[in-house]
């Protein structure tokens, strides 16, 4: 990489005050986005270090405080384990409660990781380069914390590696009929895959780190930088695994949240038994995964100042995908609704009545609210670049998407065909306290880790801004493809 | 109209081998309740207490469901037993991922509670919600504990269980048979819910001997099968109730 730093060209004319406004502007852009003001590759390094470095007081009580979520959700769990599910508040017919819920809620935040940073990879859109990383991490631990809860949700969570094929005294496979399996069978390959492209694309970055620090991380990140030297073949071989991860894993990525819809809707339970719910889990986990993105980018952004690398174009952006997901999701609610509406079903008429004025009706209203309103502000620039509205409107997304979940799941539970069996739900303190250690240990993670992991991905930006200079032709400076390609 | 339903109304049957299955003449049921005591005592199923009970977490393995027809006065109740319809096309069985329930060769929806982990996913697909859960280790305080059925294991907290048409009853009659060198005979297996009906509105025996009391009983013109619209297949089948209901 040293070597080629020479071959950048350093053209630093500032633009003309004659020329036109709209090319200062694009020049300016280009500028931003490819980091030309630092132009050493020294400062960018630092630039990223500095913040894993330095731990304020603030992070060590906002970890403290996070464990502490932690621990007493653990403690939760080991009572639910010890006395048994009647801690929690499911019953007959709410057979699956919160936990369910908030389980296809961190699988619909894992999505947009590799949304972001697959997809984005593929199209080579250059403006992805900063935030890969973040998403990609953000990925990995919302299905880490998915991944609990098939076990929190157990009976006999002591007998849960029952579910897993290995030669036993039972004598028996699992059922691979059973889309629990197909579940646990998607969730440990998108895992898996998932957290190999995220260790990937960090080996030169783990090089990096290990080449500025000293100590206890220089031993960390020389171990995980697997000796990179950076040699013209080890760029090479790392290229060809991205693309092919990249492409692979968009397939994992939709074939998982389908699956998760199939839980629900192969069962005979009125509005779950629907051919929608695959398509609609899908679209809804990309609106869902895209708000937690941009909620996180802000929020590191503000507790790490990143804001040399997380700027207004990653927000503007971001802010127009959650946009067009929320878009499509309302799409695909409305076409199951009207389908459903139409159908006059007597249960599932009655299911939709209570929705919508009966006793789930602040909910349903509460998700309509949180899930709408975002995207009619977020058609405008200034509330997509600006970070505090932002933050706002994302955080409600995932509120409204999370309610969306509750009302999927013990909320149609509630209903089934033969009216003896009608229930109520209210969760207990148990299950609170379980799904608030998901949401404190998804946070205590990603806090850790972008303090041990550099959280801006050095070699993607160093990449694009060798891939790109400002060249001046007559008396335009304009962004061309560099010459080094 | 009524003889379509009416061969609607007659199981799938394997070629051979027994299909058990059960009659419940709505029209004997008189809302009594002495099938689900019953049960309860043969298949030594925990008593949850009314609290528990009232949130939905009661154990029955047969309930008796009462809806409510008309208005005061002219309003009548309505008894149906409910029972696990041990259903030829099991929605609840597809969908466990350890085998924890399957289909027998006679046409059982069998329940092996010690595969069970409990991922409750047999209870959600089951549309007659009669899969019930041991929602904390089961207690039989005292003199309940004194008359355990020592044929049936007593489950531990965790795991879904339901009714088994009594398998442990219906096993001691092959055996007690099978000593004495003859078939069973039709009516000579009782679960406990049949034995104690005062009012015989439950039979039980073989759909596939055409000659056994319940295929005669399924034959009737109101015979039905509930929510029949889902093609569950149950193995039990009702007789429409007329206005002889309280």
């Amino acid at each position: 990489m040293s070597d080629l730093q020479a071959a950048h060209p350093e053209e630093h004319s500032p633009v003309p005050a004659g020329e036109e406004q709209e090319t200062a502007h694009t020049q300016d852009e280009f500028r931003q986005r490819l980091l030309l003001e630092q132009t050493r590759d020294w400062e960018i390094n630092q630039a990223v270090l500095q913040p894993m470095l330095r731990t304020g007081a603030g992070f060590w009580i906002l970890a403290g405080v996070l464990a502490a979520v932690v621990a007493w959700g653990l403690y939760a769990w080991s009572y639910q384990i010890r006395w048994g599910f009647g801690v929690a508040g499911i019953n007959r017919p709410v057979y699956w409660g919160i936990y369910i819920a908030t389980f296809v809620f961190w699988v619909g935040i894992s999505h947009a990781g590799t949304m972001i940073s697959a997809v984005l990879r593929v199209f080579k859109a250059d403006w992805r380069r900063p935030i890969t990383r973040g998403a990609e991490a953000m990925t990995a631990f919302a299905l880490m914390m998915a991944g609990l809860y098939p076990l929190i949700h157990l009976g006999r969570v002591w007998k849960f590696y029952w579910m897993i094929p290995y030669p036993n005294n039972r004598g028996m496979w699992p059922n691979f009929q059973s889309p629990l399996m197909w579940d646990m069978v998607a969730i440990f390959t998108y895992l898996i895959g998932s957290g190999l492209y995220l260790y990937l694309a960090m080996i030169p970055d783990m090089a990096m780190a290990r080449d500025n620090t000293k100590n206890w991380r220089y031993q960390l990140y020389r171990l995980l930088a697997l000796g990179w030297r950076g040699t013209e073949i080890e760029w090479h071989k790392l290229h060809r695994a991205l693309s092919i991860f990249s492409i692979v894993i968009i397939p994992v990525f939709l074939s998982v949240h389908s699956i998760v819809s199939w839980d629900f809707a192969v069962t005979l339970q009125p509005r779950w038994h629907s051919t929608i719910f695959a398509p609609f889990f899908v679209i809804g986990a990309v609106y869902s995964g895209l708000a937690a993105l941009a909620t996180i980018l802000v929020l590191v952004r503000w507790g790490m100042r990143l804001q040399g690398f997380l700027r207004e174009e990653h927000f503007n952006a971001l802010g127009k995908l959650v946009m067009v997901a929320g878009m499509a999701w309302l799409y695909m609610w409305f076409a199951g609704l009207i389908v459903e509406w139409y159908g006059n079903e007597p249960v599932i008429s009655e299911m939709l009545h209570e929705e919508i004025s009966g006793p789930l009706a602040p909910l349903f209203y509460l998700l309509l609210f949180c899930n709408l309103t975002p995207i009619v502000f977020l058609v405008f620039k200034k509330v997509r670049t600006t970070p505090v509205l932002l933050l706002v409107f994302t955080l409600m997304v995932n509120l409204g998407m999370y309610i969306e979940r509750v009302l999927i799941i013990p909320g149609n539970l509630q209903r089934n065909y033969l009216p003896f069996n009608w229930g109520t739900y209210r969760p207990t303190w148990v299950e609170i306290s379980v799904v608030a250690m998901t949401f404190a240990g998804f946070a205590l993670l990603y806090l850790l880790f972008s303090r041990i992991f550099p959280y801006v991905p050095v070699w993607e930006i160093k990449e694009g801004r060798l891939r790109y200079t400002l060249r001046r032709i007559g008396r335009l400076l304009v962004p061309t493809a560099a010459e080094i390609e | 109209m009524a003889k379509e339903e009416r061969q609607s109304a007659d199981p799938p049957t394997p070629a051979v081998g027994r299909r058990w299955g059960m009659v419940i003449d709505l029209d004997r049921c008189t809302g009594c309740q002495a099938c689900v005591v019953a049960c309860h005592a043969e298949n030594n199923v925990p008593v949850v207490g009314e609290t528990e009970a009232a949130y939905g977490r009661s154990m029955h393995w047969i309930r008796i469901e009462r809806y409510w027809e008309g208005e005061y006065p002219r309003n009548k109740a309505r008894f149906m037993p409910i029972l696990c319809q041990q259903c030829t096309e099991a929605p609840c069985e597809p969908v466990c991922p350890v085998f924890a329930t399957y289909h027998s060769e006679e046409g059982l929806n069998a329940q092996i509670y010690n595969r069970c982990i409990g991922t409750r996913y047999c209870g959600s697909a089951c549309p007659y919600k009669v899969r019930v859960f041991n929602w904390f280790d089961p207690e039989f305080p005292e003199p309940l504990a004194e008359q355990l059925n020592p044929d049936v294991t007593v489950r531990s907290r965790g795991i879904i269980e339901k009714c088994t048409f009594c398998v442990q009853r219906i096993r001691r009659s092959e055996e007690v048979a099978h000593v004495e060198s003859r078939p069973v005979a039709d009516g000579e297996i009782q679960p406990a819910c049949v034995q104690t009906c005062p009012s015989d509105a439950l039979v039980f025996g073989d759909f596939n001997d055409p000659d056994s009391q319940v295929s005669q009983l399924a034959r009737s013109r109101r015979s039905f099968r509930l929510l029949d619209q889902l093609g569950t297949a149950p193995a039990v089948i009702y007789l429409k109730g007329g206005e002889t209901n309280v």
